[in-house]
This record gives C-alpha cells, sequence and structure tokens, in this order.
C-alpha cells in the first residue's frame, strides 16, 4: 500500500496532529514501508478464524467486572491539578462557539 | 553494604542482623544512584523524601519485632510510565513534563507496602514505544556494560540501573518485549508475567492488549520475589485475573530432571551467530540438568511482526487521544481555536515515534481500512496464539533468543524504523499469546556483551519458567 502525501493529510486530521510540511513528506514514505511490509498477512486464510481481542481467560466474560456500586472518586480540584488552565471548577479550552 | 551486589535475602538478613539500618542503606543507594548517574542517564528523577519515608516505616517495624514485609529496604527504581502519586510521571514525553499524578499504581502501592523503597523513575522510550530507550525527550539511556552502546528498550533505564548497580530490583513495562529486550542487552534478569498477572491500574497505556508491567533483578529469586509481591486480582483493572498466584520460591526448589523443553525451528534458522551459539550452549547445559530437548514448529512466526504492528498501533492511537492539550499540562502556545490547541499540542509535545505509530495506527483504523488491517491482524493473533497452545501439549518449556543480535551502539539503527521493528520478532510472539516469559542471562559475546536466554512458559505457569530459569542460573553461575 502506497500512501500519498494528501492521504497523509487526511490520517493527520483523523489524529489531531498539526503535521509540518517535511514530517507529511516523511511519513507518506515511512508509512508505505510499513504498510506494505504488513500486507505479508494477507497470504493468511483467516476467513474460519475469530479475532483475538483479549487474552482470554477460562472465565465467565463479566467474571472479572467489579460491582456496579459508586466508590471513591479524585475531588474535582485535584483532577484539575494538571490542566494547563481551569477555572470554576472546569477545564477552560479556547472559545467553541461564536456568541 | 556493596549495593552493586545486594540482593533481597542479603538485604533482609542485614537488616534483622542489626548490621544497617533501612534509613542508611537508602541513604547510600539515593547517593549512589545520584552519583552514577551521569554516565547512563538512567534515572530521569529521584524521589529521597518518599525512599527515607519507606525506609523509617521498615525500621520502625523491624525496632518494634514485627515482619518488616518481603521486600523490606530493598531500594527499587520504577520505569515512568508507572503512576506514582505525587511524584512526576512524564512518559519520558515533553507532553507529560510536568505531569503530577494524583494516585498510584497498583503495583507501587503493593511493592512499598511490602516495604520497598522507591528511590527514582526510569528513563525510558516515549511513552514505551521503542527498542533502544533512544526515543526518550530527555536523552538516550547508555548502557552500563558498555558506554557507547544502547541499553535496549522500552525499559532501558529500568534494566541500566540494576546491571549498574544503582537500584537492587526495578519495575519495567513490556508491550512487545520491553523488559526482556533490555535485560538480555544489559545482562540482568527480565520477566514479562501473563497477561493480566500483574495489575495495569496505574500503568499508563500504550497498547491495553499487550501492556505488561514485570520486574528486572540480578538473580532470578529477587525478581519472583517482586513479582509474587505485584502479581494477583485487583479490583481496578477488569482484565486483571482471578487465578490464585503460587509460591515461586516453592517452585524454584524443584528438579528440572524430565521437562521438555521446545525449540521453534522457525526461531533457529536465521540465527547464525554468536547470539546462536551462546543460546546453543545454554541449551547443551539444560540437557546436562536433565532437560530433553524437542523441535517444534510455531509455524505463524513470520507474521508476528506484521501483526503487532497493527495491533499496538491501533491501541496506542486511541489510547494516546486523550493527550488534547486541555487536561495533561501541555498546551502548545499556539491555541486560538479547538482545532488548534488538538493539533498544535500534539504534534509540538510527541516525539517522531510516537507520531508515526498514531499516524498508522489511525490509518488501519479508518473507514474502510478496519477489515483489512485491524481485524484481520486480530485474527493472525488467533493463529499465533493457537501455535503456542498447541507447541504446550508437546513441551512443558520453550526456550530461545531473546534478539538476534546483542546491544548495538547508539544512533546504529535510528534512520530505518522498520528495521528497528524486524529487530522484536523472537519477543513479540510471546507477547500476542499473553503468556510468560522471561529473559535469563547466557554468558556474553567475544565482545563482552550480555546475550539472554528467553523460557516462555503455559499461561500462568511462571512457576515452571522460574524453576527453569533457577536451575539454569544455578549451573552456570
Amino acid at each position: 500500500m502506497k500512501l500519498n502525501e494528501e492521504q497523509v493529510r487526511y490520517v493527520a486530521n483523523l489524529a489531531n496532529l498539526a503535521l509540518t510540511p517535511d514530517e507529511t513528506t516523511h511519513f507518506a514514505d515511512e508509512l508505505s514501508q510499513i504498510l506494505t511490509y504488513v500486507e505479508k498477512l494477507n497470504e493468511l486464510d483467516t476467513s474460519d478464524v475469530e479475532p483475538m481481542a483479549q487474552v482470554l481467560f477460562d472465565v465467565e466474560d463479566t467474571a472479572t467486572l467489579r460491582a456496579d456500586t459508586a466508590g471513591e472518586t479524585l475531588p474535582v480540584e485535584v483532577a484539575l491539578a494538571n490542566a494547563p488552565l481551569s477555572g470554576a471548577g472546569h477545564f477552560k479550552v479556547p472559545l467553541v462557539i461564536e456568541r | 553494604m556493596h549495593i552493586p551486589t545486594l540482593t533481597i535475602p542479603e538485604i533482609r538478613r542485614a537488616l534483622l542482623a542489626k548490621e544497617y539500618s533501612a534509613q542508611e542503606l537508602c541513604q547510600q543507594a539515593l547517593a549512589e544512584a545520584e552519583a552514577g548517574n551521569p554516565s547512563t542517564n538512567a534515572y530521569l528523577h529521584f524521589s529521597p523524601e518518599r525512599a527515607m519515608d519507606a525506609a523509617r516505616r521498615v525500621d520502625a517495624l523491624i525496632a518494634a519485632g514485627a515482619d518488616p514485609g518481603p521486600l523490606a529496604g530493598v531500594p527499587v527504581a520504577v520505569k515512568d510510565v508507572i503512576v506514582t502519586k505525587g511524584l512526576r510521571t512524564t512518559c519520558a514525553s515533553r507532553m507529560l513534563q510536568n505531569f503530577v499524578p494524583p494516585y498510584d499504581a497498583t503495583a507501587v502501592e503493593r511493592l512499598e507496602a511490602a516495604g520497598g523503597m522507591i528511590i527514582g523513575k526510569t528513563n525510558c522510550d516515549e511513552f514505551a514505544m521503542g527498542s533502544s530507550n533512544e526515543n526518550s525527550a530527555f536523552g538516550p539511556v547508555r548502557n552500563p556494560v558498555a558506554l557507547d552502546r544502547v541499553p535496549g528498550g522500552s525499559s532501558g533505564g529500568s534494566a541500566a540501573v540494576v546491571a549498574q548497580g544503582t537500584a537492587v530490583v526495578s519495575l519495567g513495562s513490556d508491550t512487545g518485549g520491553s523488559i526482556r529486550q533490555p535485560a538480555s542487552f544489559c545482562g540482568v534478569v527480565g520477566i514479562t508475567p501473563t497477561y493480566g498477572r500483574v495489575s495495569r491500574y496505574g500503568l499508563v497505556a500504550f497498547a491495553s492488549s499487550l501492556d505488561h508491567i514485570g520486574p528486572f533483578s540480578r538473580t532470578v529469586e529477587d525478581s519472583a520475589t517482586l513479582l509474587r509481591v505485584i502479581a494477583g486480582r485487583d479490583e481496578r483493572d477488569a482484565t486483571s485475573a482471578l487465578a490464585p498466584v503460587s509460591d515461586y520460591a516453592v517452585a524454584m526448589q524443584q528438579d528440572v530432571r524430565g521437562m521438555k523443553i521446545g525449540l521453534p525451528r522457525e526461531y533457529f534458522a536465521g540465527l547464525a551467530s554468536e547470539t546462536g551459539d551462546l543460546i546453543a550452549k545454554a541449551v547443551d547445559q539444560l540437557k546436562a540438568l536433565g532437560c530433553q530437548p524437542v523441535e517444534i514448529s510455531l509455524p505463524h512466526t513470520d507474521y508476528a511482526i506484521g501483526t503487532y504492528y497493527i495491533i499496538c498501533t491501533a491501541e496506542a492511537s486511541s489510547n494516546l487521544a486523550r493527550y488534547d492539550g486541555a487536561r495533561y499540562t501541555y498546551r502548545s502556545a499556539n491555541a486560538d481555536t479547538l482545532e488548534d490547541m488538538y493539533g498544535n499540542t500534539r504534534d509540538e509535545a510527541f516525539g517522531a515515534e510516537c507520531k508515526r505509530r498514531i499516524m498508522l495506527g489511525t490509518y488501519v483504523l479508518s473507514a474502510g481500512y478496519y477489515d483489512a488491517y485491524y481485524r484481520k491482524a486480530q485474527k493472525v493473533r488467533t493463529l499465533i496464539t493457537q501455535d503456542f497452545l498447541n507447541a504446550f501439549q508437546q513441551v512443558d518449556a520453550i526456550v530461545a533468543p531473546v534478539s538476534p543480535f546483542p546491544a548495538f551502539k547508539l544512533g546504529e539503527k535510528m534512520s530505518d524504523p522498520l528495521q528497528m521493528y524486524l529487530s522484536d520478532i523472537y519477543t513479540i510472539t510471546g507477547s500476542l499469546a499473553g503468556i510468560p516469559c522471561m529473559s535469563v542471562p547466557a554468558g556474553n559475546t567475544s565482545q563482552g556483551l550480555p546475550v539472554g536466554m528467553q523460557i516462555l512458559t503455559r499461561h500462568f505457569d511462571e512457576a515452571g519458567m522460574l524453576r527453569l530459569a533457577r536451575a539454569y542460573e544455578r549451573a552456570t553461575s
């Protein structure tokens, strides 16, 4: 699979990465190489194989879930302590909706 | 006390015999770790107050005649992707340079409750992505065995401090080989337990279906002791296993005579090197101990790297989406709009390897490609796991190399990411299957570079793995 720069810009937009033009050129080349390599998987017929999403153990799907009851949570000021900008008990971000 | 050769049992003996106090040991360990760090850059920051608090608790317990715990007075280093309450946890990234976690990881809580003294946080590849520790935003780690070489990665700092003697044991994390490969490169013991054996609560997520926490040490026994302390069910991680934790100390006393050792033909086929010779010698040693080598096949080995780099990047792209400039300390100065805040924060604060993996992962999950890449890789992961389950019907353990080569020079492989990925072949397979795997030192090359032997066993058979590793260590030391 060859990725061109336009496709790289599309993926970067999905990933919320503001790539520089240099990075875009570079990634087009590197990602193309890696994607070409992983296409090796197509040699295998997997039509009858179940996908493995987790390392599965011999227990019921829900056996490891805790009871659905409220526990302790972090106080708001502690949860906000690492925010670059906060105020009035909230994370502050740039204006999203114009008045 | 000579910290570079100290072990957990020796510390316990000396503390109980009152030869020195935990506080004396802690002060010396901190002083030596700080003095030794400029040569390797293995620690990112130190935690003297926290370590001394732990030491005081241990000394008080001993003075009161109480049991001070299985890790009493042991100087421990923790990889900086494992959160520590009130102690900066950076993931070796500019993104989290000033991040101070509001809680402790379960593994950290447990090791401190057992008397361990955390003296500092170790350097690693950014967000644990890399095989050489050259992807740290705070500079690479140098291998204490040969300072012009890499310590391996991503847990390079955690392996280096144990090899250098600036900690007795350490915690690392492993997603595709990040504990075993640096253990091999630095000549120490490193364990990747069964997936779910150790809680991931407080391990900053990279690829959640593959992430593990595990120990490093200079002896098999010390890794077993640390693993036993941190292992076991944790309600705060729904993927942590319910299976009981065995007494590894008992298992390590047992004989290995008659154990069947599988040698995967696919792993040894292309391994014509000093590494191959050293592993062959180790296998001879196991034979001399009464083990029975059996050639086995893991037929889907060739597909493991492709499978791994699809699954791990897909999960990484999703896990790293949380670093948005709003919540985790770093925000670009150029953030006038929401879109700029996201895009510029992420472009400025993530390093090249993180961006590469986020891009690849976003691509394989994007509309139209999910089935062709991600779902396909999950299916091949089933086949790779099945290979191991089949092999374990014939053998009790598998022995393999950890890496095709010993520690390489800084900068040697940085220009070609695909070549760097391909070197992870022997460790990635076990990670995908979720089975326990470890690296145990198996001698040095003619240049004096350490080579590790990998031992892999069935899910939850850490006891069998440690039994074999201990018997080998006993026979060779």
